[in-house]
């Protein structure tokens, strides 16, 4: 059995909002994650990790559907709030909490301990 | 007045399968407001059409598309779901139920935990590759485990024994199915019928072992056979058990609660506590286990009607057990018990060996008492609607199977009463898919989504669509089938007036003003649409197209792009040549290859390098990555060739250099062949043009040769090259504006007729022919090869690379 420690998460400062085009996604690296951050038409900023659960899809080169991200490989989609797929159940990917602050786009990351 | 909030008497469910979610619907359905309902499910998902896992095995159906009840639907009609929570104990004092970490009271409790495979108590069932069949993980894990495998055993040959043969089978394993019984499928045919059940599956290449009686499974770690009572052993590297299965009752038997077999409810579907009910395939009921989904759908609907009070003295009597199924693609008709024979019994039976039919009926009492049919299933509604209202045989007894009419299937139809059911897998009878059918679910598959009829086993698909043609005659199609994108309720044509008039020229406009949904594919669509419409005004935004459309190239597997130069009519120069081997060298191109439309492809490049690439060859995009025009292919035409008539290659790279950056509804591929030899392939292109012996162009449109072949349609003969081009953009921008979007011109031809587009085109009866001709030019005066875009992204990191963030500053 192990043991996890749960630690609070820090939100770590990733780009300026004006490096995310509108209504598409972005893939960065951070600190070994994986990650696409998305900014969609409304203005909503959300990230999960970048690999589609499927066949590895690169989600960032995905497109959005409203606040859902769609896989540019064969169209799963991922809401943006929970992960899960449209067809629920089937596979899910991870969300990362995202936090504006002034024009600063932040990310909480999970912390391995 | 006053606002209390009154507190609902909670509705506990442990069990959030077939039964406990139909439970919930039916509950819903009688009164949503009633309860507060909160269900458990063991499966860490929403509910799933297990009758359906047969085809996730053999790769039939994506596990998304068995999905009955997605998480979303639990949250929109307020019901809690507690997915991948299994409940270990019920406290029937303190009238609540306890999880791991998890205790949750009820007012009303039901327990609708189903059965589990039944594993004989025989060595060597841990073995690794030893396998049962009921969920989706197990299905998961049978078919993640066949791919390492070339031979297995299935125990038990009833109906999941040859499901899972012949999923197994679709995997590439050589199967052999083990069965106790003399023969197949013992619980629902004879000895006849099993073995023409027997014949029917050897000859797809499945062995039976029948009378076999399995006494151990050998193997150290991984599973390595099977051993038989009589000594005799079977080499396999995965068995898969199907055994028969047994009631979950271990939670309701510890809670107290009277258990037999399964557990026992009475005619309401409760237990001996009045406050726990009972209901699917671990229920007793009359002294019986049902293990089909129809009578579970009789006893959920009769529990909701006591349960929320719509009818207090509903009571469940049992049912009679009457199914179509449809095992390896042998249909099989089965009703009441068929080995259930007494000496008085008359017994009616038919067979045609070479056509493995089999019919067998028992009659007791000048009633059917039960009956099998094999191989052919005509008789079968007939025969189970006499089965169910008990009525007497007719007196020729032939005519059970044969009937007394001629035109008895017209009829038939026509003549169910609207309860009838139609789709025992989902319980949907004759009305509601009438009704849906009035509602402009005029497909089989819109049926279904909208009624669920025919997606369980199948077998009623042709009832529904007989249905379909009984009913929809006067009935209007599903207005949607005729919007050009889902997303934007309108026909092509009212959509471009709509754009015009309200002078909408970019998709997030028309979405704002028109739309009533969002989705990927209606936002491709538009733009493609706006771009031909607007041509230079159009206002283009990149969220709106697809990855390929956003940097010029093809996506790969991999997430590097492929690069394809446009190389006019498939004609190059050594100069070409060398720059384009050069720039593979250079950025070590994974693999340079001749394509099939005449040109180079150099594929595996990363998205950093695409402007790179770009630059050093100094050339056009190809548009190999999207819909528009793509190749125009050449055979060496007169220039050259001992038979050509004329040049080809000219016409074509004029063709070419013509039309580059038209985009469409779907791709589209010219050829020109100098001679009918047509060495060009040019008859199963979009547009194809051969030249004839003398000397004329001959021009066909609607071909292809790819996942559809399709010859395509003479429009006419031109003298010149110029009268060949005019003809060809007016056919093109005309397909352009009237197309459906992915429409490709095999299927937009068709659909127009050659008769018509010849009297518009070529006649230009309806005066068109200079508007299309202006619209030619205006396309055209529109281009810009969009790899110059390498000199200025147009968004944000449209060419970077994955953005490292190395060492976070922590804030
Ligand atoms: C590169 C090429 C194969 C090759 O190495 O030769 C190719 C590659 C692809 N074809 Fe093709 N097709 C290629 C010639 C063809 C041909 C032959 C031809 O054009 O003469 C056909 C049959 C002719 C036809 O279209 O009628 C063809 C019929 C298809 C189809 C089936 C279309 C249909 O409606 O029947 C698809 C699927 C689709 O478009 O939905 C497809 C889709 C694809 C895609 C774009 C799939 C995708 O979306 O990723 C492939 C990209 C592979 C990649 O990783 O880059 N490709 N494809 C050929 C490029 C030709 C070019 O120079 O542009
Ligand atoms: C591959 C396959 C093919 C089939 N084909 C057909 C067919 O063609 N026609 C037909 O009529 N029938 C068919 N059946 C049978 C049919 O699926 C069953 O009769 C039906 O699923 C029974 O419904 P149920 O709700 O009683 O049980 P289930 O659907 O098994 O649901 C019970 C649920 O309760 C959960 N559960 C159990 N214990 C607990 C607990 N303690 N806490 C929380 N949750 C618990 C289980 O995980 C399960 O999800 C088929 C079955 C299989 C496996
Ligand atoms: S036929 Fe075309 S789509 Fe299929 S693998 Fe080959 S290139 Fe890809
Ligand atoms: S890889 Fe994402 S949908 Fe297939």
């Amino acid at each position: 059995m192990s043991l996890t420690i749960e630690r609070p998460t820090p939100y770590v400062p990733v780009c300026d909002l004006d490096a995310l085009p509108v209504g598409l996604g972005r893939a960065f690296e951070i600190a070994g994650h994986e990650v696409a951050i998305f900014r969609n038409r409304e203005g909503k900023v959300f990230a999960s990790v970048n690999q589609c659960p499927h066949k590895q899809g690169p989600l960032a080169d995905g497109m959005l559907a409203g606040d859902q991200i769609v896989c540019p490989f064969h169209a799963f989609r991922f809401h943006s709030d929970t992960g899960e797929c449209d067809q629920q159940g089937v596979c899910e990917v991870e969300i990362f909490p995202v936090e504006i602050r002034g024009n600063q786009v932040r990310i909480a990351l999970p912390v391995n301990p | 007045m006053s606002h209390r909030t009154i507190k609902k008497p909670r509705l506990v469910i442990i069990g959030n399968g077939m039964a406990g979610a139909r439970l919930i619907e039916d509950v819903l359905a009688a009164n949503p407001y009633l309860f507060e309902i909160v269900v458990f499910g063991d499966e860490p998902y929403g509910n799933y059409n297990r009758i359906l896992l047969s085809n996730v095995l053999n790769g039939s159906q994506d596990p998304k598309e068995i999905f009955l009840n997605p998480l979303a639907w639990y949250a929109e009609n307020g019901v809690t779901l507690h997915a991948g929570k299994r409940i270990s104990r019920i406290d029937r004092e303190a009238k609540c139920v306890h999880s791991d970490d998890l205790t949750v009271s009820y007012d009303y409790l039901v327990i609708a935990t189903g059965s589990k495979p039944f594993v004989p108590p025989i060595p060597g069932t841990s073995l690794d590759g030893v396998f049962v069949f009921r969920t989706l993980d197990d299905c998961q894990k049978i078919a993640e485990y066949a791919s390492g495998c070339r031979s297995a055993v299935v125990i038990g040959g009833g109906l999941l024994g040859l499901e899972a043969a012949k999923g197994l089978m679709t995997h590439d394993v050589a199967v052999t199915v083990v069965e106790m019984a003399p023969w197949l499928m013992s619980v629902q045919l004879d000895e006849v019928g099993g073995r023409v059940l027997g014949d029917t599956i050897a000859q797809m290449g499945i062995a039976a072992k029948t009378g076999a009686s399995t006494k151990e499974f050998i193997g150290d770690a991984r599973v390595k056979g099977v051993r038989f009572a009589d000594g005799s052993e079977l080499s396999a590297d995965m068995v898969v058990i199907s055994a028969g299965i047994r009631p979950n009752i271990d939670l309701a038997k510890e809670a107290g609660i009277t258990c037999e077999r399964a557990i026992v409810v009475d005619d309401q579907l409760r237990t001996n506590d009045p406050a726990i009910f009972s209901v699917g395939e671990c229920v007793q009921h009359r002294g019986m286990i049902y293990g089909l989904v129809a009578p579970l759908w009789e006893q959920t609907k009769t529990l909701a009607s006591i349960l929320t009070g719509k009818n207090p003295e509903a009571a469940y009597l049992g049912s009679k057990i009457a199914t179509k199924l449809k095992v390896m693609g042998v249909e099989l008709a089965s009703m009441g018990r068929i080995a259930d024979l007494r000496p008085t019994d008359e017994v009616v039976q038919f067979s045609e060996p070479s056509r493995n039919v089999y019919w067998k009926a028992i009659i007791r009492d000048s009633k059917i008492n039960a009956a099998c049919l094999l191989g052919d299933l005509t008789p079968a509604d007939d025969l189970m609607r006499m089965f169910q209202s008990g009525a007497a045989a007719p007196e020729r007894r032939m005519e059970l199977f044969f009937g007394g009419r001629t035109d008895a299937k017209e009829t038939s139809l026509a003549d169910l009463p609207d309860c009838h059911q139609v789709c025992d897998c989902n319980g949907v009878t004759k009305g509601k898919i009438v009704e849906a059918i009035n509602a402009g679910k005029c497909t089989v598959p819109g049926v279904g989504k909208a009624t669920r009829a025919g997606t369980g086993c199948g077998s009623c698909k042709k009832m529904v669509k007989g249905l379909i043609e009984a009913v929809a005659g006067g009935v209007k199609a599903d207005p949607s089938e005729s919007w050009y994108v889902p997303a934007v309720p309108m026909d092509k044509v009212t959509l471009m007036a709509e754009v015009k008039r309200r002078k909408l020229k970019s998709v997030s406009a028309v979405l704002r003003e028109l739309g009533t949904s969002v989705d990927e594919k209606s936002k491709n669509g538009l733009a493609s649409l706006l771009k031909g419409t607007w041509g230079t005004e159009y206002i283009d935004e990149r969220d709106a197209r697809f990855i390929n459309d956003r940097v010029h190239a093809n996506i790969q597997n991999d997430g590097t792009f492929s690069v394809i130069p446009r190389m006019y009519g498939g004609v190059t120069t050594a100069d070409d040549l060398i720059r384009i081997g050069e720039v593979a060298k250079k950025y070590e191109v994974r693999m340079v290859k001749v394509t099939g439309g005449q040109r180079i492809d150099l594929l595996g490049i990363t998205k950093e390098d695409l402007p790179k690439v770009w630059a050093d060859l100094g050339m056009p995009s190809g548009y190999a990555y999207t819909k528009a025009l793509r190749t125009v292919k050449t055979c060496v035409g007169s220039e050259f060739c001992r038979y050509g008539t004329n040049d080809s290659t000219a016409l074509g790279i004029a063709l070419e250099k013509r039309y580059q950056g038209f985009e469409f509804p779907a791709k589209v591929k010219l050829g020109v062949s100098g001679c009918p030899r047509n060495c060009a392939e040019s008859t199963v292109k979009d547009v194809g043009i051969v030249a004839t012996e003398g000397g004329d162009w001959e021009i066909s449109v609607g071909g292809a040769a790819g996942a559809h072949v399709r010859k395509s349609d003479v429009l006419c003969r031109v003298k010149t090259q110029a009268e060949a081009i005019q003809i060809i953009g007016r056919f093109l921008i005309y397909y352009r504006d009237n197309a459906k979007w992915l429409e490709r011109t095999y299927d937009f031809v068709p659909r127009i007729g050659l008769e018509k587009l010849k009297e518009i085109l070529v006649d230009d009866s309806l005066g068109l022919g200079v508007q299309l001709d202006a619209e030619v030019e205006k396309t055209a005066a529109a281009y810009v090869d969009p790899w110059l875009e390498r000199h200025q992204p147009v968004y944000a990191g449209q060419f970077e690379p994955v953005r490292r963030i190395d060492l976070p500053v922590l804030s």
